[in-house]
Parts: C-alpha cells; structure tokens; sequence
C-alpha cells in the first residue's frame, strides 16, 4: 500500500465503496443496519452417521481403520462401564465423588482417537475416555478415586480429577475454565518449541461464561497457537440450562467473533468428531492456528455426585438422548455393518468388563493410603526447617497418639 | 416486627417440609394463624440449625427492603447448591433472585455496578474458592470505591457462601479466605459460628452501608443451635466488629472463628476435667476485629491459644497475636500459641486432610503448654 497519503490515495483509502482498514477492507452501506444478537438462521451441523449408524449421503470423512474403530468402540464401552461401576462405588459411600461422561463417550473417545499422543490435553472434567484413549489403566483411574498410595496423584485431588504426565493428560482443577487458557499458554510454547503438536481444551457450555475462555480465544487467535478449543455443549451447566447460559447461537459464533476457525459437529456422532478433530489437528499444527469446535450433546448421568438432576429437567428429555441419540449404539451399528463387531465381540466385552472393574476396586481399596510425609512434599524443593519441624511434630504425635489418627498411615 | 416474625416461622416449616410448590398460595392463608398460637407456647429456646438461620436471615431482609436481591450460580431453580436460597425464587421471583451465567467475575462486577446505584445486592458465591475469579472486583471495585470516591459512592453488596475446608473436596474447594480478606481496607469480613451468628451477621452485614465478605462454612449448614425467642424476631440484628464470649474463663484465652469455635469449645470442656479453665471467644468479625475484647480476656487470663483453619503465615492469629504483644505484652505469662492449617494446599486423601487442618486434639494440647502443663511434644525437632 502507498503510504504517501496525497489527495488520490486518501481518495481509494476512503473511498466511495469501502475503507481499508486494518483487517481488511469494510464496505460503505447506505442502509442503518443493525447486527442481530443472534440469526434466526443457526448455524449447521455437521454429522456423518445418521441415528441408525448409517452414513449420510454425500457424507466427507476420514477414513478410520478397522483396528482404530474397534478400538475407539470398545473404549466407549469401558468407559460407560467405567462410569456406571464406580458411580455405584460413590453412592456406596466408597469414594466421595465422582463424575459421569455418559452420553458424551464419543466426544470423549473419537477425538482422542483423531489426536497424537504429544498433544497436550487440558481437560475439564468430563473426559475421563481421553486419558482412557491414551493407556491409563482401569487400575490406574480407581487408585486415583480411592487416593491410594499407588496413585500418581498422591492422593491430593478429589476423586475424578485425574492428571498424568506419561500421557500429556494436564491435572484437571476444580475451578471452571481456567484449563482454557492455559492450553492456549501451552500451544505458544509448544509452537515457540516447533514441536510437532498442539494443545486441546475441553469444556463444556457453562464453562464458555467465564471470562478465561473469552481471553483464551482472543489471545489464541493474536499469538496464532496452535490450540484445539473443544467445547461439549450439553445444554446443562449442573441446574443452568443454556438459554440462561447465554443468547448467542451456541458456542460456535463465539470463534468467529474472535477469528477463530470453528465447526459445530454432532458430539453423539463419534465417525463427525473424529473427522472434525482430526481436520482441526492437521491446520492447528501446520497452519499454528486456533480451532473450535462446539460438539452438541447432551450430559445424560446427573451433573456429578452431588446432583439430582430428574429435580430441575424432565426424565423424558433424558430418556430420548440415553435412548434415541446414544453415540455408543450408533457407531456400534455402523462398525457391525462394516463387518468389525458382531454380538459375541459384545458380550465378550461385557463380561469381563464388569469383572475387571469390580476388581479393580477391591485392589485400589485395600492398598494403603499415602504415607504421612506426602502431605508434606511438593510445595518446596527442599522444605524449609518449619515443614521439616510440623512434620516431625505430627509424625511423633501419631506414634504417641495412635488412637487419634487413621490406623492406615505410613508414618 | 410480628409480621417478620411469623414470617420466619412459616419458612422454618417450609424448610422442614419439601413439599409441593403448593407452598406459595397456601402459606399466607392457612399456615399464619397457627404459627400465632405457636407462639405463646414458646418461651423455651427453638433449635434451628445454620441453614435454616441464613435462609430466615435472607428471607426476612429481602421481605424487609425491596432493594435487596440475591444473585449467583443455582441460587434460584436449584435453591444454591447448599439450598441457602431455598423457597426465595418462589417467593420473590425471578427479578429478586437471579440464576446467573458462570462467571464470577461478572456477576461480581454487575453486584458491585447495581450496589453503586442503590440496590443491595446479595452475592453467593458457590464457595469463596472460585470468588478468586472476581476478587478484583471484590477489592478494586467494591472495597475501595467508597473511600477513592471521598465518600461519594458507597458499595452495600454482600458477598457471600460457604468458604474454607469442608471434607473431600480437594485443594481447590478447600481454603479458607478470612486473612486474605481481612488484610484489605474497605471491606468487613464475617464469620458466624452458629445459628444466631448467622441470623444476626448476615442480616447486619444486608443492612450495612458497605461491602462485607460473609463467610459461611458448609460443615455447620446442617448443624443445629438453640436460638432465643429474641434471635428469631426479624428486628435481630448483630453489631458488626464485636466478638463474643462463648464460654467464660480464667486460665486461658481461645480465639476462634467458624467452625473453629466448635472445636475450641469441645476443647474447652476437655481442658476443664483437668482443672483448666478456658475463657473461648467466638471473633464473629474478622475484619473489624474486636481487639478489645481479645485484649480484655487475655489480661485475665494471660494466656492466649489462636485457633483458625487457614494457613498459618500471615493469618488472622498472627494478627491477633500482634495485637496483644501490642497492647498486652506485659500481661502473657506465656508464648502466644497458634493452631492452624498446615501449610499446604489442602490434600484429598482423608487421612492426609484430616492432618492438614486443625483438631480438637490440637486446641487441647496447645492449650495445655500455655499453661505449662506439658512438656513440648518435639523436645527434639
Ligand atoms: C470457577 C468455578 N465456578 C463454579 C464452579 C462450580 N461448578 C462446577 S461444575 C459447574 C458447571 C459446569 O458446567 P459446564 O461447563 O457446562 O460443564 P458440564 O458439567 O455440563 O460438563 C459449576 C458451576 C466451579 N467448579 N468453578
């Protein structure tokens, strides 16, 4: 651009059709023309299967192998098993919380299915099948919920609030949305490190109100990270339904906005989220941009633990997504048309699930709980003579007041 | 006043009672009358438990003012997510009791915008872990405005919810926020122990002209207290910034807030089978705080034990222990002891949590080396 602004360029700078502005040129209009909040037109979804497993016509998707759909089926098997066994474990008072991703197991599985391992995941909370994906054992998932000695968590966070170094999986926190902004901070570094990877954020539709994740998209787009922003919008924030959660069409519109790349996909469709993840993944690494993707599903279990959620929504809402829309049934009857599953693979894996789950569980019981000196470590490299102090304070306290404290301590 | 008081009543039965949503035509019709009779038959004090108590507390406030509404995530439909705002929603609708978005820092901000321009908001925080989101509202906005304002712009907004350890729920569910909030200039910072506590602070902290930070602790929401005929009338009212004496004594003074006061309570009564007789105060306001009543007890007792369940360094028993070295250092026959949270994030474990905060066990025995009654527990440490 001539940057000489004589009479003649100011002319084409401010001409009678358009402004060149930064950014790109705007065009002048005659007409005072207000932006509706939000279109009555919404913005499609994009979906492969239909209900039934069947592929829509003139459907474009990634192709998936039989080795890599069986698997993702049978990881979506485990982890609604997963989730409804140590739910049972919860309500017997076995562990003090839990969360469910039931009705959500495709967004869960397919999308790791659709990433590489280097990528760093920073989850919310409802994604237990992405570190399912990536190797962490039945054993491994139940030490964490029975905070045992034996889990890598040292028994620190609550139950469910799993994290693993081993598989890029970052310590999930309580505390809504501040995982959005972080996976943006890890996708520059990641990028700074021109490393072959990007990061991925899960969150569900609550978690897009808070303001990390309006700071996380702008900053994404700005500093041009490589950052998968994967919102599960199951129309429930625990009791908030969206429509008090916000007016706009969805999540979707909220990219744009901030010059994002961004896709809604059927969330219950695990063949659409494995192609949109896995075409994200690819302009996300080469292109180092930011992607979101807005999944529509539905949270089917109760927000967690501590909810009751026949109380504030209908059961026959719940019952038409658990029934009708199951993401599970459905990519099982498309890999049984392909001739990969059939009923014997079924209850095979059905069996000895419950089995091994029920198992695991008796072992994460009895295992010890961590030793004393975990409540101490992890703050400082090396303890200050304070820490050193309390610890040993408590540890002779225990010994002379042994009734007083757990028996199942290692001091 | 009377009607305030059967109004209270009314809703202590609706609590008890999970009814219908009948509840909102019946109530003024049927239930009053009775509740009058009640009343003659009650001269013996009524337990109530802290729910109850913030409940009658918010009910009558908001029945009291029409500018005072409540706002947070799940206080209407799901009536908070510790059932604090139970049966408002119904009763005062969906104006006056706002579900809002999940975003702390906006309906802090949006609290502390509707304060400056005359209505009296309630804030609930679903715990005082995620009022971490919108603290710079809380600081920036409502504690200093007032004075940055010389006075022009005052900030009646109350925040409030259930804030420090409750049991399982991690380092982030877990911490106690009284001295980070108690350190700043421009806020008052509550902390009720029991029933009347809770009635009697927040009702003083709805009709106080500035911010106050209320904080709530979700381990006493189910526990029950007597309560006088004089705390339930809905003209009951507490004075912000006075401490009171739980228990009297003279050998030895227990600071205490919240659920702490609880335990230095039951410590007290152990203290007092072995001949120690412990004066415990309930601080009820951390910020202002009652130095004179701290300072008083102690030039009886000259001794102090601080209790909190906050971490340790720069704590509310650091500041008070400076108080005293300040203004009754001549009076201790002893070192200040301090019982705190361990100086950790909050772990999950059971066993590792219940070593992190502090026990009855604890109270006891730092009470006990106050008055030199054992030997040090780590002579070699
Ligand atoms: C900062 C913060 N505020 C509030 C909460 C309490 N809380 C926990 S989960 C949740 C709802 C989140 O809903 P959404 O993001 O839609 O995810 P979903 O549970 O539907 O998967 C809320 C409000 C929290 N953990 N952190």
């Amino acid at each position: 651009m001539n940057l000489n602004r004589d009479g003649d360029t100011l002319m084409t700078l401010m001409g009678t059709t358009g402004i060149d502005f930064p950014g790109g040129t705007v065009d002048f209009i005659p007409e005072m023309k207000f932006i509706y909040g939000s279109d009555k037109e919404r913005i499609p979804c994009y979906r492969v299967l239909d209900d039934n497993g069947q592929p829509i016509a003139d459907h474009n998707f990634v192709q998936v192998s039989e080795e890599v759909a069986v698997k993702m089926y049978t990881d979506m098997v485990t982890l609604r098993s997963m989730d409804t066994i140590f739910y049972e474990a919860q309500r017997q008072g076995r562990i003090s919380f839990y969360v469910t991703a039931i009705g959500e197991e495709a967004i869960n599985v397919a999308s790791a299915a659709a990433l590489a391992m280097d990528d760093v995941v920073f989850p919310q909370y409802r994604e237990a099948g992405v570190l399912l994906w990536r190797g962490f054992t039945l054993q491994e998932f139940a030490n964490q919920l029975f905070s045992n000695k034996y889990d890598n968590g040292k028994g620190r966070q609550m139950p469910a609030h799993y994290g693993s170094n081993k598989h890029n999986y970052v310590t999930i926190a309580s505390t809504i949305a501040t995982q959005i902004s972080h996976a943006v901070g890890a996708a520059y570094s990641l990028k700074m490190d021109k490393k072959d990877a990007c990061a991925v954020t899960y969150f569900g539709d609550g978690g897009s109100s808070e303001g990390d994740f309006h700071a996380a998209l702008n900053f994404a787009a700005v500093m041009e990270a490589p950052v998968i922003f994967i919102c599960r919008n199951n129309g429930w924030a625990i009791s908030t339904p969206i429509s008090d959660q916000f007016r706009s069409d969805g999540v979707v519109v909220k990219g744009q906005a901030y010059g994002v790349r961004s896709i809604r996909v059927d969330g219950n469709d695990a063949l659409a989220i494995f192609s949109a993840v896995q075409a994200a993944r690819k302009m996300a690494v080469t292109e180092d941009r930011p992607i979101l993707i807005e999944a529509l599903t539905y949270r089917v279990g109760h927000h967690s633990t501590s909810d009751d959620s026949t109380k504030y929504r209908p059961a026959n809402e719940i019952e038409w997504w658990r029934v009708a829309r199951d993401p599970v049934a459905r990519f099982r009857k498309w890999i049984e048309n392909n001739g990969w599953w059939n009923d014997r693979a079924e209850s095979e894996l059905i069996n000895n699930l419950r089995q091994r789950l029920l198992h695991t569980i008796q072992v994460a019981e009895s295992v010890e709980k961590p030793p004393l000196a975990d409540a101490f470590s992890d703050v400082y490299d090396i303890p200050p003579s304070n820490l050193r102090e309390q610890e040993q304070w408590l540890k002779e306290i225990v010994k002379e007041q042994p009734q007083e404290y757990p028996a199942n301590i290692s001091v | 006043m009377d009607y305030g008081f059967c109004d209270l009543l009314v809703l202590v039965c609706l609590i008890e009672d999970p009814g219908s949503k009948m509840w909102g035509v019946v109530r003024h019709k049927s239930i009053r009358p009775a509740f009058s009779t009640i009343r003659h038959f009650s001269s013996a004090a009524k337990e109530i438990n802290v729910r109850e108590a913030l409940n009658s507390a918010l009910d009558e406030e908001m029945s009291a003012d029409p500018k005072v509404f409540l706002m947070g995530e799940e206080v209407g439909e799901y009536q908070g997510a510790y059932k604090i705002s139970k049966g408002l929603l119904e009763k005062y609708g969906p104006e006056r009791v706002l579900d809002t978005p999940i975003t702390e820092a906006g309906f802090a901000g949006i609290g502390v915008g509707a304060a400056y321009y005359g209505l009296r908001p309630v804030v609930e925080f679903m715990t005082f872990n995620f009022s971490m989101q919108a603290i710079d509202h809380i600081i920036n906005s409502a504690a200093k405005s007032n004075y940055m304002s010389a006075g022009q712009i005052s900030v009646p907004i109350v925040f409030r919810g259930p804030n420090g350890a409750a049991a399982g729920v991690g380092a982030q569910h877990s911490q106690c926020y009284a001295s980070w909030y108690a350190s700043c200039p421009g806020l008052k910072v509550l902390t009720p122990y029991s029933s009347e506590d809770a009635r009697g602070l927040l009702k003083a902290a709805i009709r106080d002209p500035d911010p106050v930070v209320f904080l709530e602790n979700e381990l006493l929401y189910g526990e029950s207290f007597p309560v006088s005929a004089e705390a339930l009338d809905s003209s009951f009212c507490l004075p912000i910034g006075k401490a009171k004496i739980e228990r009297e004594g003279k050998d030895v003074t227990i600071t205490a807030y919240s659920k702490m006061v609880g335990y230095a309570l039951k410590a007290a009564e152990t203290l007092a089978k072995e001949g120690i007789s412990a004066e415990v105060i309930n601080l009820r306001s951390i910020r202002p705080l009652d130095r004179a009543t701290i300072n008083t007890s102690v030039r009886k007792t000259n001794r102090l034990v601080t209790v909190e369940e906050g971490f340790p360094q720069h704590g509310v028993g650091a500041e008070i222990c400076t108080s005293v070295i300040e203004e009754s250092f001549g009076y201790l026959d002893a070192p200040v002891e301090r019982i705190a949270g361990a100086d950790v994030p909050m772990p999950y474990a059971a066993n590792l949590e219940r070593m992190a905060v502090p026990q009855i066990e604890d109270i006891v025995r730092a009470a006990k080396r106050a008055c030199h009654r054992s030997v040090p527990l780590a002579a070699a440490a």
